[in-house]
C-alpha cells in the first residue's frame, strides 16, 4: 500500500518537475502487453516515461534498467525494486543461457509491459544512436508484443550526462503508433525502422 | 476599505458582464462574428477570472502570499523561456543557479522590502556572474549569444515581474493626491528652516533613516518615521494592494482594448513580420481608452485623475512593447505560443508578457510621483 502511495506521489513529482506535456499520436493508453522503446539521454528518462503513463497502465509497466546504477545505494534500490518495479539487468555478467532478453521474457509473463532504451546507453541527445539488437530478439520470441515508439524531448538539457543537479525545463513525451516485427524482416531493417519511428516523433 | 471594495466589486461586475456576453455569443451559432474571435475572447475572460480570484485570495492571506504567487509565476515563465531558448551543456550549472538561487532570492528581497538590493541583484550581480560562470565551463561556442539569452530570460521573467508584487510594498499615505506638489513648493520650503515646518509633528532630531529609507517592516515604529512628517497611522495599508490590483487591471484592459480596437475594418498593421494583429488603430484606440478608464478610476489610486490617466497610458504603451518583444522572440524560435508544449493552452509567459514590461516602469514612475509629493525620500 505504502508502495502504491509512494509511486503515486513520485509520479506526480516527476510530472511537476519535468513539466511534461504528454502526447499520444495515433495511439491510446492500453493495458495490453507492450514494449515502450525510447531514446535515452538522461537517468531520469525511465522515471519520466513511467510517470507519463496513466496509473492503471503504470502499475503493469516495468522499466528495464541497469543493475549497477539502480542498486547503488538504499534509496535507489528501494525505488527501483519496490516503486518502479524495475527489471534490473546485470550489464557486467551477461551469460549465453541467461541473456537479458530471456530474463525480460520470463519476468513479464503474460501481464507486464516493458520500457526499454534500445540505444543501450545514454547519448548526448542531438542524434538518436544506433539501436542494439535486443529489441529484435525480444520481438522475434514474442511477436505478439505491441511496440510503441516514444520520444522524450529535452531531457538531455534537464539532467545531462555527468551532471547531478537538474534544471527544471519542460519536457515533451510523445507516444507514437504501434508497430510489430514483420514476418521474416531482417534484423538491420527492423532496427532501422524502429529508430526512424522514434526520430519521426521528434518532428511531429 | 470602501475604495478597495469599489474597485474589486467593479471588476467582478465587469467580469460577470463579459462572461454573459461570451455565453450569448456562443448561443448564436449563426453569428456574424468569427467563432475564432469568440473563442479567443472566452479564453481571455476565463484567464481574467482566474487572475482575479488568485489575486484576491493572495491579498486576503497577505503580502507574503502575493510575493510567493508572483515568484511561482516567474519560475514557470522562466522555464518556458529557457525551454524554447537553445542552450548548450556548458550552461547547465549556470542555469541551475539562475533557477534555484537567484529567482527565489529576488522575490525574498522584494518580500523583505529591500529596495536597494532587489533593484540591483539581477542587473548587477547576476548579469556579471552569468558570463563568468559560462566561461568557467570552458565552452566558447556562441558565448555572447548564450549569455544574452540567459540574461534576457532572467531579466524579463524574474526581475521585471518582481516589480509587480513590489508595488504592494510601497508606503503610501492617505490622501497623497491632495498633497501639494513638492517641486512647486521648493521656494517655500527653502524659506523656512526644515524643523520649523508647521506641518511636521515629528519630534526634533528624528532618527536618521536607514540607507534608502526602506527598513524592514518589523523595525520599531518609534525609531522609524515615514519621511516628511507622516506618522505611521497616516499610511494607507490598503493603498499598496489596491495599486497592484489597479496595475493588473489596466494591463489586462489595455491588452483587451488593443485587441478590440484592432478589429475595426481599416487596418494598418504596425509590424506584420512580428505580430500580424497589432495595428496602429489598436494601439492608439486602446491606449486612449485605457487612459480614460484609468483617469476615471483615479479614486482607487494614490494619483490625481490626470496622473492616473497618464500612468495608465504608460502601462498601455509598455504592455504593447512587452507583447511585441515576446512575439519577436517567439517568431525567431518558430512557435506561436510559449505554451505550445501543452497543446491548446498558451503558456504563462503569453499571459504575463505585458505585465513584465509594464511593471518596472509603473513602479518607478509611482516612486517618482511619491518623491515629488514629498512622501518618499529620494535616494541620495
Amino acid at each position: 500500500m505504502d508502495v502504491k502511495i509512494t509511486g503515486a506521489i513520485l509520479a506526480l513529482l516527476a510530472r511537476f518537475f519535468s513539466g511534461a506535456s504528454i502526447r499520444w499520436i495515433d495511439c491510446q493508453p492500453d493495458t495490453c502487453q507492450r514494449v515502450y522503446f525510447a531514446n535515452h539521454t538522461s537517468h531520469l528518462d525511465a522515471v519520466v516515461l513511467w510517470s507519463a503513463l496513466p496509473p492503471e497502465v503504470r502499475c503493469l509497466t516495468r522499466p528495464v534498467a541497469a543493475k549497477d546504477y539502480w542498486t547503488a545505494g538504499r534509496l535507489r534500490r528501494y525505488l527501483a525494486t519496490r516503486v518502479f518495479n524495475a527489471l534490473l539487468i546485470d550489464r557486467t555478467e551477461i551469460k549465453v543461457h541467461q541473456s537479458p532478453v530471456d530474463v525480460m521474457l520470463r519476468e513479464i509473463g503474460q501481464t507486464y509491459s516493458l520500457i526499454v532504451f534500445p540505444e543501450g546507453g545514454r547519448t548526448s541527445g542531438e542524434e538518436i544512436g544506433e539501436f542494439k539488437s535486443g529489441l529484435y530478439y525480444l520481438c522475434k520470441k514474442r511477436p505478439d508484443l505491441e511496440l510503441i515508439p516514444v520520444h522524450i524531448d529535452n531531457m538531455n538539457r534537464i539532467l545531462p550526462r555527468g551532471e547531478v543537479l537538474p534544471v527544471p525545463l519542460l519536457t515533451c513525451i510523445t507516444f507514437g503508433p504501434p508497430m510489430w516485427l514483420e514476418a521474416g524482416e531482417p534484423k538491420a531493417d527492423f532496427l532501422f525502422r524502429a529508430r526512424e519511428a522514434v526520430r519521426r516523433l521528434k518532428e511531429l | 476599505m470602501q475604495r478597495t471594495l469599489g474597485l474589486v466589486g467593479g471588476v467582478l461586475v465587469v467580469l460577470a458582464a463579459a462572461t454573459l456576453v461570451v455565453q450569448i455569443l456562443k448561443r448564436r451559432s449563426d453569428a456574424a462574428i468569427d467563432p475564432a474571435i469568440v473563442e479567443t475572447f472566452r479564453r481571455r475572460v476565463r484567464a481574467w477570472w482566474i487572475l482575479t480570484a488568485v489575486l484576491a485570495a493572495a491579498w486576503l492571506i497577505g503580502i507574503t502570499a502575493t510575493v510567493v504567487l508572483f515568484g511561482l509565476m516567474a519560475f514557470w515563465a522562466l522555464r518556458e523561456f529557457i525551454t524554447l531558448t537553445p542552450t548548450r551543456p556548458g550552461d547547465h550549472r549556470t542555469l541551475f543557479w539562475v533557477f534555484f538561487l537567484f529567482t527565489p532570492l529576488q522575490f525574498v528581497l522584494v518580500g523583505l522590502r529591500l529596495y536597494g538590493l532587489y533593484t540591483i541583484l539581477i542587473p548587477v550581480y547576476v548579469f556579471l556572474l552569468i558570463p563568468a560562470r559560462i566561461a568557467m565551463s570552458g565552452d566558447p561556442k556562441r558565448f555572447l549569444e548564450r549569455t544574452a539569452k540567459i540574461q534576457a530570460g532572467i531579466l524579463i521573467c524574474v526581475y521585471c515581474l518582481s516589480y509587480a508584487p513590489a508595488l504592494m510594498t510601497l508606503r503610501i499615505p492617505r490622501g497623497v493626491s491632495d498633497m501639494p506638489w513638492r517641486f512647486l513648493k521648493i521656494e517655500a520650503v527653502a524659506a523656512v528652516p526644515a524643523n520649523a515646518a508647521p506641518a511636521n509633528p515629528v519630534p526634533a532630531n528624528p532618527a536618521p533613516a536607514p540607507a534608502g529609507g526602506e527598513s524592514p517592516p518589523e523595525a520599531n515604529p518609534e525609531e522609524r518615521h515615514p519621511p516628511a512628517g507622516l506618522a505611521r497611522s497616516d499610511l494607507d495599508p490598503e493603498a499598496g494592494p489596491r495599486l497592484l490590483f489597479f496595475f493588473i487591471l489596466m494591463v489586462q484592459l489595455s491588452d483587451a482594448l488593443q485587441y478590440a480596437w484592432a478589429q475595426i475594418p481599416r487596418k494598418h498593421v504596425i509590424v506584420p513580420t512580428i505580430h500580424p494583429t497589432k495595428t496602429w488603430e489598436g494601439l492608439l484606440g486602446g491606449t486612449a481608452s485605457v487612459t480614460l478608464i484609468g483617469a476615471a478610476l483615479w479614486w482607487a489610486t494614490p494619483f490625481e485623475y490626470w496622473v492616473a490617466g497618464l500612468m495608465s497610458a504608460v502601462i498601455a504603451l509598455m504592455g504593447f512593447a512587452g507583447s511585441l518583444t515576446m512575439s519577436a522572440i517567439k517568431r525567431d524560435r518558430g512557435v506561436k505560443d510559449y505554451g505550445t508544449l501543452v497543446e491548446g493552452h498558451s503558456g504563462v509567459l503569453d499571459r504575463i508578457d505585458s505585465i513584465c514590461f509594464a511593471a518596472p516602469v509603473f513602479f518607478h514612475f509611482t516612486r517618482y510621483y511619491l518623491i515629488l509629493k514629498g512622501v518618499l525620500e529620494p535616494i541620495v
